[in-house]
């Protein structure tokens, strides 16, 4: 049946392009929503829009509401990402929403929660922002990083039923977060996840955020990942997975990957590849271009990709904040054309569904244009198609990567902002020549619009290829593991554990070599020529 | 007599609004260029057909809105409300939260079942507030997953629950370069299954309207409202009242049953086109002065050539001469330059329509040999102008207009299909490799048919 609800006048304030005085940083925000006092919601009218505003969306009666999704960080890296996707959510949304009401966007992400009267924790589904919560599992077996976490500015944002901590942490070994841990825990995690499901009332996607080289991301992170398949097989699971790097100063974290790489392959429907490598690049990219004082003072400082600019944030940054912050973006950007309204949507469905041809190839090159924004709001359609360009050249990928050079299985754009139909087109038209796609996609392209950009951007592009250019970092990873298996290397670390085994190694380093293996074959395909096959004859 | 709109999936419903907006504008216009009379009658039969009154006065368009996520109806029904003129009846739509993900399996074999009584429900209603249903008009784009699979299965109900009815469905055809990457696969599906419950299918492309709005309507940044709004126009520039016969006295009552009887005289052939000339922007509009003699000339070429407007028409093309042999079939792989059309329909509005010549269109060079030319063009017309088009005219046309599209996006599939590449998505919701086969199948025949004109 129809839900019959009564009619919901949920007010989306105007999109406003001007930016917030600097200085009502992290205050500003706490202002917008959390200082807001009992003026009750106006009922949203009709009339002109102001020219250039968004008019606010009216909620029919009986509509359904959107769909949410879930942030499970795991580990050390996993936790500090994460904290960076919530507090730069909240910017996020705080710029657009400025009348600070509850609305189907932030939903997707928040709950909101009325904690005056202590106790209560039900949903609170519309009207004003009383306490957002965000839909969040929060897991780590050292307890460092998550308790500054619940000690810093984000700390209403999370409530401790939404922790698994512990003390000892993983010591980098896979093993031990997997099989010793996932054992231990999995009840708790179940238990947990099954309870923040149950405040949502669509629950369309999990995001996993963990790192791939040492033991808690690793380790726990893919062994969530398989509760997730086992409990919630309907519900999406992307997961965003740092792999190391060369240098990586854990030893045994090519072990740890390649150990997680199966678990990815198989349980996974999605997976972000990202390395610290290429965000360290863009990260000092950014800073050369805007400290060089050719364009220093005209940079609106939150548009840079790496900004905590006008979030919570207040203290000083840390080192890999800027990094962490790039990662967020892509979240959001991933994330926005389900949560906003746009001329062609995007859904996280729909992202699946066209950028996986095949079950296991199921690996996203992303890249994020543009870097920052100059302050000149008016913007010629010449850089406009610089972003286009900028999304595929190596310098914005986040893993070492050149999709120019390699074969494209898939490619989706989600442009958010003030960019429409004919600027796609005029721009795919031109970049296509110079982009190999494989013989039976040619045109394999996957397009979104989003009207609302993000902060600080009059429009930004996200791509995500399925492209054989992700070969390399699994076969280098292949490398480093075989180098370390050979010996022996530290092995006895990970089989002295409970349900470990040599098999699990020798699995873990054939499901890889299948995955590469279907990256060659496909290579292969690159210089020969596409022979069509032939047409089904019909009798007449 | 009345059609019901159903509008599905993102497209349809953006869509679906900017044509009853064209409709109601039109309505209101002061341009009709015709007696306070015929204006009234005009409007009468508009109202009729689109709309059901309101005790508030406003009119209430006769649709039926779905899609499986919130955001576009939404909007749709707010804006329309807005507007002051028209809106949507706000228990006259159904949606869900989470949307089809492009995959038209998930559309037709999940999401229709599921959801099929309540649908139907809402379209009962529609039906039963009409004192006389002509029939239904939905409304879909092939590409997604929404319009495209749930909407053939709708139209499946469409036909089991109203089995005397017209339906015409109203498909858009995607961008070539992708917006969709497995839009040919969802385009294969649909054509395939709206050919068997569906009357006719009445084909937009995204590519060709493109077009139009960059060197017709000079629109620089060209947004999909700007598409959607000459769709709008070009569809009501056809299903606004017309007098269908000559010496008829009352607007016609029936336009889809005219339609379809006129253009479908079997039902191997079921794909429309349709060309409306002039297009331009509203500036230039007040600036240019039209000769109908002009404007059929061009419009007949257009039909001859398969032109997709009325600029860079191919003047070479000639239908081929009375007396020589038939031309041998050509296979749809060759480029084809004369478009052998089954029936066709021009619809006339505005000033001195009856003075019109259209013998230009009653050439029998033109038409497959199965009518004789009489049965096999007809002509809508009235006095009353649309849209603020002194002189406009339009053209139905069942001919090989879609041959070539439709060859390519068979091609495009089937070269996918041979890769096997996505078809687990479809499998996963209970489309199998069989089932594409039939469709193809089903497809190679109708190009065949059409190439064999």
């Amino acid at each position: 049946m129809v839900p019959s609800t009564p009619s919901l006048a949920v007010g989306r304030a105007c999109v406003s392009l001007t930016r917030t005085a600097p200085g009502t940083r992290g205050a500003g925000l706490s202002e917008a929503w959390f200082g807001v006092g009992g003026a009750s919601p106006s009922p949203v009218g009709g009339g002109g829009a102001a020219a250039g505003a968004r008019a606010p969306l009216l909620t029919a009666p009986g509509a359904a509401t959107m769909t949410q999704s879930v942030v499970v960080q795991v580990g050390q890296c996993g936790n500090q990402i994460g904290c960076r996707f919530w507090d730069l959510a909240l910017r996020e949304h705080a710029a657009v929403n400025k009348k600070g009401i509850y609305d189907e966007a932030l939903s997707s992400f928040f709950r909101n929660v009325d904690t005056r009267n202590g106790g209560g924790d039900a949903d609170i589904h519309k009207g004003k922002i009383f306490s957002l919560k965000a839909r969040a599992l929060l897991i780590d077996m050292e307890e460092g990083v998550v308790n500054e976490i619940l000690q810093g500015p984000l700390r209403d944002v999370f409530d401790s039923k939404q922790l698994i901590t512990d003390v000892s942490g993983s010591g980098n070994n896979w093993a031990v977060g997997h099989k010793l841990y996932g054992y231990q825990y999995r009840e708790h995690i179940v238990e947990k996840l099954r309870r923040t499901a149950e405040h949502c009332d669509c629950l369309q996607c999990f995001f996993v955020i963990h790192s791939m080289g040492g033991g808690t991301g690793s380790g726990l992170g893919t062994f969530v990942l398989n509760v997730l398949e086992d409990e919630f097989p309907e519900v999406y699971r992307f997961v965003t997975s740092v792999y190391p790097s060369g240098e990586d100063d854990v030893i045994t974290s090519p072990y740890n990957s390649v150990l997680a790489m199966k678990e990815l392959n198989e349980h996974a429907d999605c997976v972000l590849p990202i390395e610290n490598e290429s965000l360290f690049s863009i990260v000092s990219k950014i800073h050369q271009m805007t400290s060089s004082g050719k364009l220093g003072s005209t940079v609106k400082q939150n548009s840079l990709l790496t900004s905590s600019a006008g979030s919570i944030k207040t203290e000083q940054e840390k080192p890999f904040d800027a990094m962490n912050n790039i990662v967020a973006n892509l979240l959001l950007n991933l994330t926005s054309s389900a949560r906003f309204e746009g001329s062609l949507n995007m859904d996280l469905n729909e992202i699946s569904m066209n950028l996986v041809p095949f079950p296991r190839l199921h690996y996203l090159v992303s890249s994020l244009t543009p870097l920052y924004t100059l302050a000149d709001v008016n913007v010629p359609s010449r850089r406009l198609d610089q972003m286009f360009s900028d999304a595929f050249s190596k310098d914005h990928q986040l893993i070492q990567a050149d999709p120019k050079h390699s074969l494209y299985l898939a490619c989706a754009l989600l442009v958010r902002g003030n960019v429409q139909v004919s600027d796609l087109r005029r721009n795919i038209e031109r970049l296509k020549p110079s982009l190999h796609f494989v013989s039976w996609n040619q045109e394999g392209w996957k397009t979104g619009l989003c009207s609302v950009p993000p902060v600080g951007h009059s429009h930004s592009l996200l791509a995500l290829a399925n492209n054989t250019c992700v070969k390399p970092t699994f076969t280098e990873l292949k490398d480093r593991f075989m180098k370390l298996y050979k010996k022996k290397a530290h092995l006895h670390h990970y089989l002295r554990v409970d349900g470990m085994e040599q098999s699990c190694f020798s699995e873990a380093i054939s499901s890889l070599s299948d995955l590469i293996e279907e990256y060659n074959q496909l290579d292969a395909t690159k210089s020969a020529p596409g022979t069509y096959p032939s047409r089904l004859k019909i009798a007449m | 007599m009345s059609i019901v709109t159903v509008q599905l999936g993102q497209c349809g419903n953006q869509i679906g609004y900017e044509v009853f907006n064209a409709i109601c504008n039109d309505f209101h216009s002061t341009h009709g260029l015709c007696s306070k009379k015929e204006n009234e009658s005009y409007q009468e039969a508009c109202k009729e057909r689109f709309f059901s009154e309101e005790k508030t006065g406003v009119p209430v368009a006769r649709a039926v809105l779905v899609d499986m996520e919130p955001k576009v109806i939404s909007q749709t029904l707010s804006i329309a409300a807005r507007s002051g003129h028209w809106r949507y009846d706000h228990q006259s739509h159904f949606c869900q939260k989470q949307g089809s993900g492009n995959n038209w399996a998930n559309g037709y074999s999940v999401h229709g079942p599921r959801y099929r009584d309540v649908i139907m429900n809402l379209v009962q209603k529609e039906a039963e507030k009409c004192d006389r249903l002509s029939g239904f008009f939905t409304v879909m784009s092939m590409a997604g997953g929404t319009g495209s699979g749930m909407g053939a299965f709708v139209t499946q109900c469409l036909r089991d629950a109203f089995p005397t009815s017209f339906i015409l469905n109203q498909v858009i055809w995607p961008y070539g370069t992708g917006e969709v990457i497995v839009q040919n696969y969802n385009s294969v599906l649909t054509l395939s299954h709206l050919y068997q419950s569906a009357d006719a299918l009445l084909v937009h492309e995204n590519d060709a309207i493109h077009k139009i709005c960059a060197q017709l309507m000079n629109i620089k940044k060209i947004s999909f409202r700007d598409v959607n709004q000459v769709i709008a126009h070009q569809l009501g520039s056809v299903f606004q009242p017309t007098y269908s016969s000559e010496g008829a006295s009352q607007y016609s009552r029936s336009p889809l049953g005219d339609l379809m009887e006129s253009l479908v005289p079997h039902p191997e052939f079921k794909m429309l086109g349709l060309r409306n000339i002039p297009q331009m922007s509203e500036n230039s509009l007040t600036y240019s002065t039209f000769t109908w003699p002009g404007l059929i000339k061009h419009l007949r070429q257009m039909l001859i050539a398969n032109a997709k407007m009325e600029e860079g028409i191919d003047w070479q093309v000639r239908p081929p001469l009375p007396g020589h042999p038939v031309p041998p079939k050509a296979s749809p792989n060759k480029a084809l330059h004369f478009n052998t059309s089954i029936a066709n329909l021009v619809v006339l509005r505005g000033k001195d329509v009856q003075s019109v010549d259209l013998g230009g269109f009653r050439d029998p060079a033109l038409y497959t040999s199965w009518l004789n030319p009489q049965e096999a063009f007809k002509i809508w017309k009235t006095p009353r102008a649309f849209n603020k088009y002194e002189k406009s005219a339009s053209l139905v046309s069942n001919s090989q207009f879609l041959l070539k599209l439709m060859d390519n996006i068979v091609g495009k599939a089937w070269n996918m299909f041979a890769s096997k590449a996505y078809v687990h998505q479809y499998t996963k919701f209970g489309i199998e490799e069989e089932d594409f086969l039939d469709c193809f199948t089903t497809l190679e025949q109708v190009l065949s048919s059409y190439a064999s004109l």
